[in-house]
């Protein structure tokens, strides 16, 4: 049984070509039985998010499936197949499985360590078990990457530093204040930045959010919006020593706040620690108000290095993280192999158990003058035999599990026996195997 | 029964030498169970440390505080004992890394050390002795604690300030952890500071009859009282917090091991080993 991976993202087309071919969220039940109903496919899911457009199916023979799958994605979308040729990336087996372990840990998205491409995968996952394409396998190997992404979120540090600017003004915030509870805001200004930023500091649930803005009902409108309070732009030299965190982002040309006007403030403060961000270009507040001792000014180049650190953090996290896919994945092709043996074994014991008792009843009906020891006898006879026939080539399946003429093995078992093919093949009954 | 505590000595510094591998491996690979396990570590040694102290006690049959290597023990017990309590309050895989090497290395100082016992002089024996003794290196534990969070608040505002951020800065508690148990440090050891001077002080008048020698040792101890009492004043009363605090604490800190070690081995007088033991 194979794992086939088709698809293609961000890296590998442009929004032009993946908007031809992106499945609407709802509406992915038609898609997924059309995908299900092609012959050489058995289980499909599908992956649809603003970055990417994944199908993942199983089938007895890796190429015809993907063949099939790249078919279909041209087909149900009416774009030609040439077009999305260039663009399409196909996996199977091994690297499929790795694929979709690295997609749900987040080593494929185009920041590493967002958050959101997992909730998209389990989203995905629950419509296609909904739909009744999902088999074993890949109910598995889906539960089995949900897990893995768990694992590299908990050991890795791949999600936990902040690689936008909201979200690293929040990150240092913590650094200097550890919580934020008890702390109170100060907003000078009140466009679209100084919004988002401020939004990102107040769902750390900050206890007070105060505005200033040369334009008082500008001011006053933001602060409604953060269940704050509004103060007029000439009063933040006096009100300054009340605020933990200052956000600066007016258009002003010429400092806000002077070294001066900061060293009264943190003196008012007893020493208190103060956080300036300065997101405004040109900046709002005096460089020189880093220097002031238990105050910390970052400007929008200082958050960028922040990002920058955070990244390479992340970078080393995503070598870690690839160790932890790799672990998972052995694991994962070891139960694979496994389900393959157990009815396969099964089914070949039938096989033979139903030879031998057809016989057995055909000769015992002959030979009716045999006592139920004589009977019994030739009964255990049989099975005796049936079972030493069958020791060795068993001993063999098991043992060559792991390998890859395992699955020869298996696969020429089937065919020498006439052997049904696992359950989940019974999908179409497709008993036809190239 | 004379081999046991040297026995659980050994064990008890196997223990700290494991829990700082763990510990320190858990800051570099980030893995939770590390710092747990050397939690653990360290709990257990504090345990078999305790049997240490205990059957040291009882095979020489005086607080086991009269040569170099009794006394590291000792203090190693106090540090770990301290650090265990504020690991309940902030369990910080950060703090156990810088603690539990110095819990190790002052044990393996320790062992360095004769392991001889010295007969405490008899005109010295009360029990003011243990009292004192162990509230001064209680105060001294609590302080290592203060100067170890005071090295990573300067290590961590040294990150903040010049926004060149080394690894370790995804690893270091926030500056406000860092200042409250500055904090805490301070309220915790500046009683146990100034009852262990006191303790000391009724002690020698009971055995010597006058309550002050200004021998080195006394001199010192009150020195550092005094940077310490200045520390907590600036902090209550003007706002001495963060950066000042935290180069206090590790000033305040130089000056104990001074008073600790370097007078006991620079200077003489009465509270050296010698003089303890009237030879």
């Amino acid at each position: 049984m194979n794992i086939i991976a088709v698809g293609l993202n961000h890296k590998s087309a442009p929004v032009e070509i993946r908007e031809q071919v992106a499945f609407v969220p709802g509406a992915l039940a038609g898609p997924l039985e059309q995908l299900t109903l092609l012959p050489d496919v058995l289980e499909g899911m599908i992956l649809s998010t603003c970055n990417r457009v994944e199908l993942y199916a199983t089938g007895h023979d890796a190429a015809a499936a993907i063949i099939r799958v790249k078919a279909f994605i041209a087909d149900f979308h009416r774009v030609p197949a040439a077009t999305l040729a260039p663009h399409l990336y196909e996996y199977h087996g091994e690297a499929a499985i790795r694929h979709l372990f690295r997609v749900a840990a987040s080593l494929d998205s185009m920041v590493i360590g967002e958050p959101q491409i997992l909730g998209q995968l389990k989203d995905a996952y629950a419509c296609a078990q909904d739909c009744g394409s999902t088999g074993i396998i890949l109910t598995r190997l889906l539960h089995r990457a949900f897990s893995v992404a768990k694992r590299v979120r908990t050991e890795t540090d791949i999600a936990s530093q902040a690689v936008s600017i909201s979200y690293s003004a929040v990150e240092l915030a913590r650094k200097i204040f550890g919580s934020l509870l008890d702390r109170s805001v100060l907003i000078i200004g009140a466009g679209e930045m100084c919004e988002l930023a401020a939004r990102h500091l107040v769902n750390q649930k900050v206890a007070s959010v105060t505005v200033a803005n040369r334009t008082f009902e500008r001011a006053r409108q933001l602060a409604d919006q953060f269940r704050g309070h509004a103060i007029p732009f000439g009063d933040i030299p006096e009100q300054l020593h009340q605020a933990d965190i200052v956000l600066a982002s007016t258009g002003a040309c010429e400092h806000l706040l002077t070294r001066a006007t900061v060293e009264q403030a943190i003196r008012r403060r007893k020493n208190r620690p103060m956080f300036f961000i300065d997101i405004a270009v040109p900046r709002n507040i005096d460089p020189a108000v880093n220097d002031i001792d238990n105050v910390y000014l970052y400007d929008i180049d200082d958050l960028q290095s922040v990002i920058t650190a955070n990244l390479k953090e992340r970078r080393k996290a995503a070598e870690k993280a690839e160790g932890i896919i790799d672990q998972e994945i052995g694991r994962f092709q070891n139960w694979l192999a496994g389900l393959e043996i157990a009815p396969t074994i099964a089914a070949l014991r039938n096989r033979l158990e139903d030879i031998r008792l057809g016989e057995l009843d055909k000769t015992l009906a002959q030979l009716k003058h045999l006592g139920p020891k004589e009977r019994a006898a030739i009964d255990s006879l049989t099975s005796a035999i049936v079972k030493k026939v069958l020791h060795q080539p068993i001993t063999v399946l098991k043992k060559s599990q792991t390998d890859i003429a395992g699955e020869q093995y298996l696969e020429t078992v089937r065919r020498l026996f006439d052997l049904e093919p696992p359950p989940e093949g019974e999908k179409h009954g497709n008993k036809e195997m190239t | 029964m004379s081999i046991m505590p040297i026995l659980l000595f050994k064990t008890t510094l196997l223990f700290y030498l494991v829990a700082t591998l763990a510990y320190l491996a858990g800051i570099i690979t980030r893995r939770p169970g590390a710092a747990t396990a050397g939690r653990w570590l360290m709990r257990g040694g504090f345990v078999v440390h305790c049997a240490t102290l205990a059957t040291r006690y009882l095979v020489i049959g005086q607080t086991p505080v009269t040569n170099l290597h009794e006394s590291l023990s000792f203090f190693a017990w106090c540090v770990v004992g301290i650090f265990l309590l504020f690991d309940l309050r902030y369990p910080l895989s950060v703090l156990g890394a810088f603690l539990s090497p110095l819990a190790l290395l002052l044990m393996l100082i320790g062992s360095a050390a004769p392991m001889e016992p010295q007969q405490l002089n008899p005109i010295l024996d009360s029990w003011w002795f243990p009292v004192h003794v162990t509230l001064a290196f209680l105060g001294n534990a609590v302080f290592a604690v203060a100067f170890i969070a005071g090295v990573m608040y300067l290590l961590q505002e040294r990150m903040l300030k010049s926004k060149k951020f080394s690894g370790l800065f995804f690893r270091l508690p926030s500056l406000d952890t860092l200042d409250s148990i500055n904090y805490r440090c301070l309220t915790l050891g500046f009683p146990l500071m100034t009852m262990g001077i006191v303790s000391g002080a009724v002690w020698a008048n009971s055995a010597l009859g006058s309550y002050w020698r200004w021998d080195p040792k006394e001199t010192w101890a009150l020195i550092t009282w005094f940077l310490y009492a200045a520390l907590l004043h600036g902090r209550l009363a003007i706002g001495w917090r963060g950066r000042k605090a935290a180069l206090l604490a590790i000033i305040g800190f130089l000056c104990l091991l001074f008073t600790f070690i370097g007078v006991n081995l620079l200077l003489s007088g009465f509270h050296s080993y010698e003089a303890f033991t009237g030879r």
